[in-house]
């Protein structure tokens, strides 16, 4: 009828009906706009971060090698999650169903760990003095920056491990498919993705080594 | 569990049982639709007589208002609106008209109930999703009411909450405390409903279409709902964390919004470091796309109603259409900082931000110019929604044009925060949206409740309607190039005193055009029960929601898989002996 149809349609007039026409579940296009959301959502609260560091004449760099060091484990740990994510969902697509569930179990316990490492790292700020409001290195702003981006973040791997648990129990126990651990791995690798974003804009160049 | 390899038909369910079920917590797009319609209908009732007041202080300034004095001791004493209270008055006919109206009853409404049905589906892609993003959407309505009844009412700090007045705390004024936390709240719940609602009609568009409605095929509403799900998902996921951070400067001692040294009611606030163009910047890059939000369902809308009532497609078609919708869609982007022209911006951003203002109105003038090609030598069928949507056309082009002026730095710099700019926002956003919904009520009315609204009541509300806003809106232009500030309460003893019989007919007009709105309630109210009961098709046109019973059954189309063979507005063809040809029926009808 119109070129926009015979775009849409890949040159069939009809596609075959009732099925998906671009092949993808409603489920995982779901999870693909959820992630699309939510990465405008860090997006605008990175925006934010630079914004006032860019405003901000007396922005303070606390981050010492110990702290970097600490960062660059957690980048390890989340970075390997993802990767046992990968082979999780290759051994559901294989039906490997007790294999995937161990991939999954490892993907959590580097969740965990990531959260365990960062609240000790929060931990030791707050031991250091900075608040969300206050801190004794420069604008009060680092505070109120870091602990909103960082724990927005943190609340997303917490979220994610939940939600890989309920995923491998439903999974192990027939309830889910190998789509829904392929779902659910889309969701961990962006929350992987947006780490790689936080961890040069907020600790690389908030770093005090000299 | 939804395998791509599986047919959609596993969306098929079986009907609930019992009033709760099928009536408040129903996964029924159909119902849900028509609780996003009411939840509208009592938030611009409400909006309504809050714009009464504003508007009854304005003409009568010394004037008590009997009884509102019950309503708040301190900001109406013997019934007399104080300055501050005016404003938060203001502030919440701005929040529920602009989030609980605009963009509920156009986009989350309509769309929820016809946009399955139009593309031959049984449901929404996600039908608890649908009813969660509903009754979080009902929470936010409820705080946001809530905060008529709390401490110092509602925030005086309007409906785009500009900092720091909104984030200091009560220091800057009645309602900054617990008013705007709970503002915030509410509009943070407003953004998941809506972001939740936004997945879910693009999942929907993209997945469950019928055999055969490719997406040329999709009516222009159906597209006008699927690109606003796009703007509200891009859109709201900024205000979600704008909001957060507000909350923040208020619970959190945080100062994201707030600069330091600043001294308010003389006290220097215990905040540093942060920008109040910071809170700009975030809400107008959600605040733009919201105009578009609210309207682009409209021209969908109107685009539809249009096309039964000149008994042909819109001239340049499903393409030009859908390409000035994504277009303007695409720019609503690009052009936030025009809202910010004096807010101390680099003046360099304005020219920046005002070029692709005013190359929007490049795909808006084809839009409308498509509209009046089809109008023009059509035999008009005039019902009301015919009216309501050739009235559409009337206000978004005079809402329009004021924009033009407004988009020129060097004009907006006078004429910013005058009425002209109450004037310009109201017509093109507020009048023509609500249009768009009046126009949807009384074309779908009678698919949605079996019964036709009767059309000279209808007719009556029109002109009444139509004249009315003219004669509201067409004086804020003039008062605002005679310099009148807008947000000001009263304007008694100023140069601005010889203005107020302009305010005196506005205030009057409003009254007048308020009370052609209660005609349509009891029309709206009395055809549900006692109208003429509705055929299939009334309007006699061609898109699949018409090729079902009315009301339609729980899933829609009786078990049945509609297939799709044709265009969505196929009027005026040879081949029948009507002038239209259903979406469904086959390629080579039998001649007759």
């Amino acid at each position: 009828m119109s070129e926009l149809e015979v775009v849409v349609t890949g040159g069939q007039e009809i596609w075959r009906g009732g099925e998906s026409p671009y092949a993808i579940p409603s489920k995982k296009l779901g999870m693909w706009l959820f992630i699309v959301s939510d990465s405008i959502t860090f997006g605008a609260v990175l925006f934010c971060y630079a914004y006032l560091r860019l405003a901000s004449p007396d922005w303070p760099t606390p981050f010492r090698l110990a702290s970097i060091e600490n960062a660059t484990i957690m980048t390890f740990v989340l970075l390997s999650s993802s990767v046992t994510m990968v082979a999780a969902v290759e051994a559901a697509k294989a039906g490997r169903i007790a294999s995937s569930v161990r991939w999954l179990g490892a993907t959590m316990l580097g969740g965990v760990i990531f959260d365990v490492l960062h609240i000790r790292e929060w931990l030791g700020l707050i031991h250091e003095g900075l608040r969300l409001y206050h801190n004794d290195w420069g604008s009060s702003l680092f505070g109120a920056a870091f602990f909103t981006l960082t724990g927005l973040h943190m609340t997303h791997v917490t979220i994610g491990v939940i939600y890989l648990f309920i995923v491998a129990t439903g999974f192990r126990r027939g309830k889910f498919t190998s789509d829904d651990v392929e779902i659910s791995g889309l969701y961990w690798h962006f929350v992987d993705l947006v780490w790689m974003f936080i961890f040069p804009l907020v600790y690389l160049l908030s770093a005090r080594i000299r | 569990m939804h395998d791509s390899s599986k047919p959609t038909t596993e969306h098929h369910h079986s009907p609930p049982q019992g009033f709760l079920w099928t009536h408040v917590f129903s996964l029924d797009h159909k119902v849900i639709g028509k609780q996003y319609y009411f939840l509208s209908l009592a938030a611009v009732l409400i909006g309504m007589v809050l714009s009464w007041l504003v508007r009854f202080h304005l003409a009568w300034a010394s004037a008590a208002i009997p009884g509102l004095q019950y309503l708040s001791k301190v900001g109406a004493p013997g019934g007399i609106i104080t300055p501050e209270y005016y404003l938060s008055l203001l502030t919440l006919h701005g929040t529920l008209m602009v989030f609980f109206v605009l963009t509920t009853a156009p986009q989350a409404g309509f769309g929820n109930y016809f946009l399955p049905i139009q593309i031959g589906a049984e449901d929404m892609a996600f039908p608890r999703l649908n009813m969660l993003s509903f009754w979080v959407t009902f929470v936010g309505f409820v705080v946001l009411i809530s905060t008529l009844f709390v401490s110092d009412g509602p925030p005086i700090s309007g409906w785009t909450a500009y900092a720091p007045l909104s984030a200091i705390g009560t220091d800057a004024g009645p309602g900054l405390g617990t008013g705007q936390v709970l503002w915030v709240i509410s509009i943070g719940f407003f953004c998941i409903g809506s972001l939740l609602g936004a997945l879910n009609f693009i999942a929907t568009t993209l997945d469950l279409r019928a055999k055969g409605m490719t997406l040329a095929r999709m009516p222009y509403t159906t597209w006008a709902w699927f690109i606003t799900a796009v703007l509200a998902l891009l859109a709201f996921a900024v205000l979600l964390p704008a909001c957060v951070l507000l909350a923040l400067d208020h619970l959190g001692g945080t100062s994201f919004f707030i600069p330091g040294g600043l001294v308010v009611s003389d006290k220097l606030q215990p905040h540093s470091g942060g920008s109040t163009l910071l809170w700009q910047h975030m809400f107008w890059f959600f605040g733009h796309p919201e105009v578009y939000i609210a309207i682009i369902p409209g021209l969908g809308i109107t685009s539809h109603i249009l096309t039964a009532t000149a008994r042909k497609d819109i001239l340049g078609g499903t393409r030009v259409l859908v390409g000035c919708m994504v277009s303007i869609a695409f720019l609503s982007f690009m052009v936030w900082g025009h809202h910010m022209f004096i807010s101390g911006m680099n003046p360099f951003s304005s020219l920046v931000f005002s070029v692709p203002t005013l190359i929007i109105t490049i795909p808006a003038s084809i839009v409308t110019l498509n509209w009046i090609g089809t109008v023009f030598g059509a035999r008009l069928r005039l019902h009301t929604p015919g009216l309501f949507a050739i009235g559409f056309i009337s206000v978004f082009v005079t809402g329009g044009l004021s924009g033009f002026f407004l988009a020129q730095p060097s004009l907006d710099i006078y004429l910013h925060a005058t009425y002209f700019v109450v004037g310009h926002f109201h017509m093109v956003m507020g009048v023509a949206a609500i249009f768009g919904m009046f126009a949807g009520t009384y074309f779908w009315f009678p698919k949605m409740f079996g019964r036709m609204m009767s059309e000279t009541l209808g007719k009556i509300h029109f002109w009444v309607t139509f004249i009315g806003v003219y004669c509201i809106f067409m004086p804020m232009h003039y008062l605002g190039l005679a310099g009148n500030v807008r947000r000001y309460s009263a304007f008694v003893d100023d140069y601005l005193a010889p203005l107020i019989p302009v305010h005196k007919f506005i205030t009057i007009a409003a009254f007048v055009t308020g009370a052609a709105q209660l005609l349509f309630l009891f029309n709206l109210f009395w055809s549900m029960y006692r109208g003429k009961k509705a055929e299939e098709n009334p309007w006699q046109a061609t898109t699949l929601e018409w090729t079902v019973p009315s009301p339609p059954p729980f899933d829609n189309f009786g078990g049945r898989h509609p297939v799709v063979y044709r265009g969505p507005y196929e009027f005026a063809v040879e081949e029948t002996k009507d002038d239209f040809v259903m979406q469904d029926s086959p390629q080579q009808p039998a001649r007759s």
